[in-house]
């Protein structure tokens, strides 16, 4: 008896896309981490006064740091639209003997996104207009 | 040959009748080695394609005089009716015993186990877990089985002979698949519960694995087999892959219709039919609910009218179950649809799904009392390969998923019992196990040339046992299969071996199985022609009554001196006289 | 009848003969209702008698004649041949296992990983239900909250789906995982406790990253990948439980 033990590919990844899908949506966690450290920056920034914080600004401002910021943020929606669509894998809502539909659970995600978002823009927009909020 | 592998029980075969045996063995007598030889992982045995149900009497409205009463009318008064007693008494412990162990069966609103109607059966008593319950028991039993640290799995070793010495049983020779070695097992008892041999017939529901090896064993050894004239044809099997299409279907109100849409069953004394929407639809024991041979009968007499619908695999009916409506496929019968759209190329739930009859089950297998014992002390048997006989000449739909459980727990038990009481392993088998790997070596493995094809034969043997020992059968068509088959077994010492090799041989398989269904379909020739008779699936249009006088008898073939010999012993009736076979009056 | 061919491209390896596998490859006669199964079996009656693999039932239930079809686990006997005409079909054995002889793969590991995850019911002592007192009740709701991770037919194309599996062969796996908690799920299960010592641990549930091809593959919609997730959840529950009320007792 002698069983053959096959290699596993180095670019196994690359062989089929799903894979290949996963790979990428593994990666988005790096530019998930990137935002929370230019979160962080930020409210250092801040703390080390009004000098400080508008020089950064400029420095977001460079093209390099927009492009980086966009890809950044296609990459965080990417995790975020898997994250909520894997949702009704994790929680499963029985009622009786029927399953809640997966759309419904991911689709109630969806939905505190948006109204999260939503009163997030609401204060932002409001401060801006009427600075004393 | 390396060293003799010794157990106490030997059981041979991992379906739902072997595990149940070594369950039994394992739970009664935890002091007992006991071992399993299959020829494939267990939950790969043929049981897991079985789909209708297993009856049972749980419900008030149901007796064990009617579970009796059912059986002993399915089998054309050809069942021994001890044993059917004793059955339908130990069915409802055992079926109980199934559902404590996890099976997944289906159930009523308030929770107690839910029965459905199926053929033959004037109440409905038949357990099921969706359309899956062959699937849901054996992997029941299998996953139950783990649980003992004391039984020892030989996975994918093939049992090619039986051992015998001092007039017993001593223990059985087998192939590791692995490494081609054939190995000696001595034991004190030895358990045969490897199945049926439905692929010596082409259109069969029954997978690759069921070639009868088992009975071949015991026959082999000495041991008679009993009815083996009985093939059950299965009256809803697809077109072409003969992929089975449960009962279960018909026991939820689907219909058979002819090409001009008529239920032509109604033609053939099975009744009359209700409107498929009248609240007593379907009507148990009557047209759709009939027992399978009848239902295999009238096919073949509908196609003679012309009723039947021409396709490029053969004539098919068809049956309708789109009245049942999608929810109630879907939660009751999910895998008919399953299995239509993928095999069928049609969704039930709007059209309708082409069936024929199809070669299902074997009544017949090796001789076994009520105990599960053969005429060869140390040897048992039990599930489709033994005949005790409960289902005559004709088995009722869901009583053979129970017989697994009821049989194999006795003959488990018997056989444990018997090893008890034995002294040390047999050593000097170990002889006949050197004879028989040089009989393996110098006909198929050390064998060169050869000109005859396994499949060639394999399908000429199909061909042959269809046309002269199918649904009817005559003198002449009978004993023309019988030279046939005895041309084909002098062409099989011809037989070609490619593969010489010893690593996972399965073409060395694919012969050996092919040797053992040639000798299981001469057996079943043979009987068919001696049985000058009509009875349950055994029809004869040159003896086309029931004759009782000469024929209330179980036939049993032997192989002696190159020759089959058969004899006739009588069926025992307790209860139930032989009366005429009726359904839908 | 139209003389069409198609071809086929199959994994040999034959340890007595060879190190290493080859391919071989076979024209096999075109037929629009075939599967690759049927084309494999054709193989081996007509052209090849020396081709080696496991099949049984070819209805999808028996769960033997699971192999790589162009490189996606697949069973064979559910895979169309018109789905891939006139494409040349490369058939594999299933990835992540070692290989015994042509499509034929050794698992060992698969079964005892089955069997080391307690796939049984387990009643606390003094528990069991007497055969005289019949069946355990069970709702059909009760039913309908285990039923679907107990549809697996053993066929571990999961396994062959799996990246992790492919490296790190000491995980659970999909299939023994769903089957633990097709168990856990069980009303008339008790026994989840004495599974989580396998289930919860690092080489259970945490070893997936849900790349959930695993259910992407399985022909009988088991989900493993959701079963696993919920594990996840469940341990990270039973985690902060004893975190919080360290004296509960019977939680791991």
């Amino acid at each position: 008896m002698k069983p053959y033990h096959r290699p596993v590919p180095k670019m196994w990844w690359l062989k089929r896309l799903p894979y290949f899908l996963f790979v990428i949506r593994e990666l988005t966690a790096a530019f998930v981490a990137f935002y929370c450290v230019l979160l962080l920056v930020l409210v250092y920034k801040l703390g080390q006064g009004r000098e400080a914080y508008e020089a950064m600004l400029v420095f977001l401002k460079t093209p390099g740091m927009i492009s980086l910021n966009v890809v950044a943020g296609l990459f965080v929606t990417y995790h975020s639209v898997t994250w909520f669509n894997l949702t009704p894998k994790v929680m499963v809502v029985q009622i009786g003997e029927e399953r809640v539909p997966g759309y419904l659970i991911a689709g109630s995600n969806y939905i505190a996104w948006l109204v999260v978002s939503g009163v997030l823009a609401w204060i932002i927009v409001a401060k801006n207009v009427c600075p004393a909020i | 040959m390396a060293d003799l592998l010794k157990h106490d029980v030997v059981i041979v075969g991992g379906g739902g009748a072997g595990l149940r045996a070594a369950i039994a063995i394992a739970e009664e007598s935890p002091e007992m080695d006991v071992a399993i030889v299959s020829k494939i992982y267990p939950m790969r045995s043929h049981t897991v394609a079985a789909e209708g149900g297993a009856a049972a009497v749980i419900k008030g409205n149901d007796s064990l005089e009617d579970h009796c009463d059912d059986t002993v009318g399915g089998s054309d008064w050809l069942a021994d009716q001890d044993a059917v007693e004793l059955f339908v008494n130990e069915a409802p412990g055992e079926m109980t015993r199934m559902e404590h162990w996890g099976c997944p069966w289906s159930r009523d609103p308030d929770g107690s186990v839910a029965v459905r109607p199926f053929g033959g059966m004037k109440i409905e008593r038949t357990w099921f877990a969706a359309d899956k319950t062959g699937f849901h028991m054996l992997h029941t039993l299998y996953q139950t089985s783990l649980k003992f640290d004391r039984i020892t799995w030989y996975d994918e070793w093939f049992a090619t002979r039986l051992l015998i010495d001092g007039g017993r049983c001593q223990g059985l020779t087998a192939i590791e698949l692995r490494s081609g070695q054939l190995r000696a097992i001595a034991a004190k008892a030895v358990a045969i519960c490897a199945g049926g041999a439905g692929r010596i017939f082409p259109f069969t529901t029954n997978g690759a694995v069921k070639t009868g090896d088992g009975m071949v064993m015991a026959y082999r050894a000495g041991v008679g087999l009993k009815d083996m004239e009985f093939i059950q044809y299965h009256p809803t099997g697809l077109p072409g892959t003969g992929i089975l299409i449960t009962e279960g279907a018909r026991g939820e109100g689907g219909i058979l219709v002819n090409k001009d849409g008529q239920r032509y069953l109604q033609d053939y004394d099975l009744g009359k039919p209700l409107d498929v929407n009248d609240p007593n639809h379907p009507v148990k024991k009557s047209m759709e609910l009939g027992p399978r041979d009848r239902l295999s009968q009238a096919f073949i007499q509908e196609q003679g009218k012309g009723g039947t619908i021409e396709t490029p695999y053969g004539h098919v009916v068809y049956l309708d179950i789109r009245h049942l409506g999608e929810k109630k496929i879907d939660k009751k019968i999910p895998f008919v649809r399953e299995l239509s759209k993928n095999y069928a190329g049609i969704d039930p739930v709007d059209e309708l799904i082409p069936v024929r009859p199809v070669v299902h089950y074997m009544m017949g297998g090796i001789d076994t009392d009520i105990h599960g014992t053969t005429v060869l002390p140390g040897l048992y048997a039990a599930g489709e390969t033994a005949c005790v006989s409960i289902n005559g000449a004709n088995r009722l739909g869901s009583n053979s998923l129970t017989e697994l459980l009821v049989f194999g727990a006795r003959a488990g038990r018997n056989a444990a019992a018997f090893a008890k009481n034995q002294g040390s392993h047999c050593t000097t088998i170990e002889k006949q196990a050197d004879d028989e790997e040089r009989r393996i070596a110098d006909n198929f493995l050390d064998k060169d040339g050869g000109t005859e094809r396994i499949a060639a034969l394999r399908r000429e043997m199909n061909e042959t046992m269809e046309a002269g020992a199918g649904i009817y059968r005559t003198e002449e068509s009978l004993k023309k299969t019988c030279e046939k088959l005895s041309e084909l077994r002098e062409r099989f010492a011809d037989i070609k071996i490619e593969d010489k090799s010893r690593t996972f041989n399965t073409e060395l398989l694919s012969a050996m199985e092919l040797d053992n269904m040639l000798t299981i379909a001469r057996a079943i020739a043979h009987s068919a022609l001696e049985r000058k008779e009509s009875r349950g699936s055994h029809q004869r249009t040159d003896f086309p009554d029931r004759n009782d006088d000469d024929y209330l008898k179980h036939s049993i073939v032997c192989y002696e001196d190159g020759a089959h010999r058969i004899e006739y012993k009588n069926v025992v009736i307790t209860r139930w006289p032989p009366k005429e076979r009726v359904y839908g009056r | 009848m139209a003389n069409n061919t198609m071809s086929f491209e199959v994994f040999r390896y034959r340890p007595e003969q060879e190190d290493e596998p080859t391919f071989q490859q076979y024209d096999v006669p075109y037929n629009s209702d075939w599967v690759v199964l049927d084309a494999l079996n054709h193989i081996k009656d007509e052209i090849d008698g020396t081709l080696s693999f496991r099949w049984s039932c070819r209805m999808g239930v028996c769960g033997s004649c699971g192999m790589m079809v162009n490189g996606v686990p697949k069973l064979t006997c559910a895979a169309f041949l018109k789905d891939y005409y006139p494409n040349t079909i490369r058939v594999e054995p299933l990835a992540g296992f070692p290989v015994e002889r042509d499509l034929v793969i050794v698992m060992d590991d698969f079964i005892n990983k089955l069997k080391a995850i307690k796939p049984w019911i387990i009643r606390n002592q003094g528990e069991e239900r007497a055969i005289e007192e019949g069946e355990y009740r069970q709702s059909p709701a009760e039913l309908a909250q285990f039923k679907q991770y107990s549809m697996c037919i053993n066929c571990m194309l999961c396994y062959a789906a799996c990246p992790v599996y492919a490296k790190e062969q000491d995980f659970l796996g999909p299939a023994a995982i769903a089957l633990a908690q097709r168990y856990n799920m069980d009303s008339r299960d008790q026994g989840r406790d004495q599974r989580q010592e396998l289930v919860a641990a690092e080489k259970g549930v945490w070893e997936c990253t849900f790349v959930g091809e695993c259910s992407v593959v399985c022909p009988k919609h088991v989900d493993p990948a959701g079963a696993i997730q919920r594990g996840k959840a469940a341990s990270t529950v039973d985690w902060y439980k004893e975190l919080l009320l360290p004296r509960r007792g019977g939680t791991k």
